[in-house]
């Protein structure tokens, strides 16, 4: 078959996909464009075109920087802390001992655990009258009286971090086991052999192989966490005083809350441009790790 | 292992181990047992960490059909989460096993593959006003068909991802040897490829129901009733309700768990190298 007609195969093959994906993703992100130079709003009428007026008023507003703020604090601190807990938890999991294979597989159940109910859990966990963490730091004598974790504004974030830590630092743990059982034995035995001390043979011998799986779970977790919607709305909806308020919720709030979908589309594509320049930036490390690597 | 464990290392390892699975165990345990505690159990002071009758009622009130119950609004919620997962899946497989194959077998089309797969990125707040003209327009909102459409831009390009990795890993000269002895094409892939594929393509769907079972944002911007509300939607509406029962809440989560834990469970190998090879190959 010459290359021609096996290029025009491939792309009569990929039309389906390709159509839909154009219907439901392209044409929509196109018209978020056209919005955004607009004063639309959701119901009523198609609005008149308002130049970068959205833009100039989004980024000006002390809104969208204190939630940028707010993103990134937990898009840094809960992805940090999973990247720590889970390559701990794979350390231990590449260890002997009674109940390993239990304990590996255990640890799917957070990741298992549909997002919503996750924070739901955690909304009884933090209840501020019959929640069990009041109750269990009360009964220990770790607090003398019940808190309202989700309440103040001083550890509504801190709560939803760990929330969010708990369910995802056990993927990072998997996908860094994985790569821990890809070192070849002989080498470890070798660097013992030669006389390496835990923290050498961790940094030398054991992190080269971890590096690359865990780039790309950071890549991938960073995105996500920038991206945050579901545990914060169900856990506190942005509040209390707006301290847990990410971009995804503001935007929702712009679009759909108070209707301004004009305006809603220009902060919408703020974030898209925030993403993609994480992501950009994160292809330029995956892909020195990698050369690094080879 | 070859080195030898001190008592002392091994020691450390098992409280280690204990400790992990204790963090892992504590929060779920305490949600199965809110559902099967006394409602008075668990609003009392100091809170009884274990029910003194066990009570598996709200199972039952759950899961029953009687009309305009709490009952009545999950198993609607439930039914609509499969439907519009299942649909999703299935949908999106079928757009992503021949797209994955082609870019697979024609690398020169690699590249609106990568686009495809550079959507999965974008916020969907990105998607979200013009998707919910266009779903208005169709007559679309509150519609398990419109959701379960809408749920192509996440499924579709990852389902793609997954398949065309799989396909990358079954050799290109078998399908040759079926086309020389005379097969067409569509046989070959029937006869040949997709067998050899059907592991890649039950992880896929696998993930791409997960997926779409734990979907929030667009579920809860584009439905409103029982027609259409997904069980993410139900159990917020829950969470967030006037409901005094906290119980209930914790049962509605264990049910709505339930799917995707043994899945994870039973399928665990499989889900995990799906996770390590999208990982690794990035």
């Amino acid at each position: 078959m010459s290359g021609t007609s096996m290029t025009t195969r491939a792309w009569l093959l990929m039309l389906p996909l390709l159509a839909v994906m154009i219907a439901v993703i392209g044409w929509p992100l196109i018209d978020t464009v056209g919005l955004s130079f607009t004063d639309a709003k959701l119901v009523g009428t198609a609005g008149n075109f308002v130049g970068i007026d959205n833009y100039v008023k989004t980024i000006s507003g002390s809104n969208f920087q204190r939630t940028l703020i707010t993103t990134t604090q937990f898009a840094v601190i809960s992805v940090f802390a999973e990247m720590v807990l889970g390559v701990l938890a794979a350390l231990l999991l590449n260890q002997q001992f009674y109940g390993r294979t239990v304990l590996r597989g255990l640890m799917i159940l957070p990741w298992a655990l549909p997002t919503v109910v996750n924070a739901t859990l955690w909304r009884l966990i933090y209840n501020p009258e019959y929640g069990a963490l009041n109750a269990a730091l009360t009964q220990i004598g770790l607090l003398d009286a019940y808190r309202s974790w989700l309440g103040e504004p001083g550890t509504a974030l801190a709560a939803l971090i760990v929330a969010d830590c708990w369910k995802n630092f056990p993927l990072v743990a998997l996908i860094a086991l994985a790569a821990l059982q890809a070192v070849p034995r002989d080498i470890t035995a070798a660097s013992l052999v030669d006389g390496a001390g835990p923290f050498a043979r961790f940094r030398f011998v054991i992190l080269p192989y971890l590096a690359g799986p865990l780039v790309v779970a950071l890549v991938l977790r960073t995105i996500e966490a920038f991206k945050v919607f579901d545990i914060i709305w169900v856990m506190t909806r942005g509040g209390p005083a707006n301290s847990t308020r990410t971009l995804s919720i503001l935007v929702y709030q712009e679009a759909f809350s108070f209707q301004r979908a004009g305006s809603g589309a220009s902060l919408a594509l703020i974030v898209t441009l925030l993403v993609a320049v994480l992501a950009a930036a994160y292809a330029a490390l995956v892909r020195r790790t990698a050369g690094s690597n080879a | 292992m070859m080195e030898r464990q001190s008592f002392l290392f091994s020691f450390f390892i098992h409280a280690c181990a204990l400790l992990l699975a204790a963090v892992i165990l504590a929060p779920l345990l305490w949600l199965f047992i809110m559902s099967i505690s006394p409602a008075a159990d668990l609003t009392a002071k100091p809170l009884v960490w274990w029910p003194q009758s066990i009570d598996f009622s709200r199972y039952g009130v759950l899961l029953s059909s009687i009309e305009n119950s709490a009952g009545a609004a999950f198993v609607a919620s439930l039914v609509n989460s499969i439907l519009v997962a299942g649909m999703a899946t299935i949908a999106a497989l079928v757009l992503a096993i021949p797209a994955a194959w082609a870019v697979s077998r024609t690398p020169s089309v690699g590249w609106s593959l990568y686009m495809v797969i550079a959507t999965y990125m974008l916020p969907p707040v990105a998607l979200a006003v013009p998707l919910y003209f266009g779903l208005a327009h169709l007559g679309l909102l509150n519609n398990v068909f419109g959701l379960a459409l809408v749920y192509l831009t996440i499924l579709a390009p990852f389902t793609t991802w997954l398949m065309k990795s799989g396909f990358d890993t079954i050799p290109k000269e078998i399908e040759a040897a079926a086309m020389m002895d005379g097969a067409g094409l569509f046989a070959t892939l029937r006869i040949i490829t997709l067998p050899l594929a059907a592991p890649v393509m039950a992880t896929s769907a696998l993930f791409a129901f997960l997926l779409a079972w734990d979907e929030f944002f667009y579920a809860l911007l584009f439905t409103s009733d029982l027609r259409a509300k997904t069980l993410t939607v139900a159990i917020a509406d829950l969470a967030g309700g006037r409901v005094s029962d906290y119980g209930l809440i914790a049962t509605a989560g264990v049910l709505a768990a339930l799917p995707p834990v043994v899945i994870g469970l039973v399928m665990q190998r499989a889900l995990i190298s799906g996770l390590t090879s999208g990982g690794v190959k990035g």
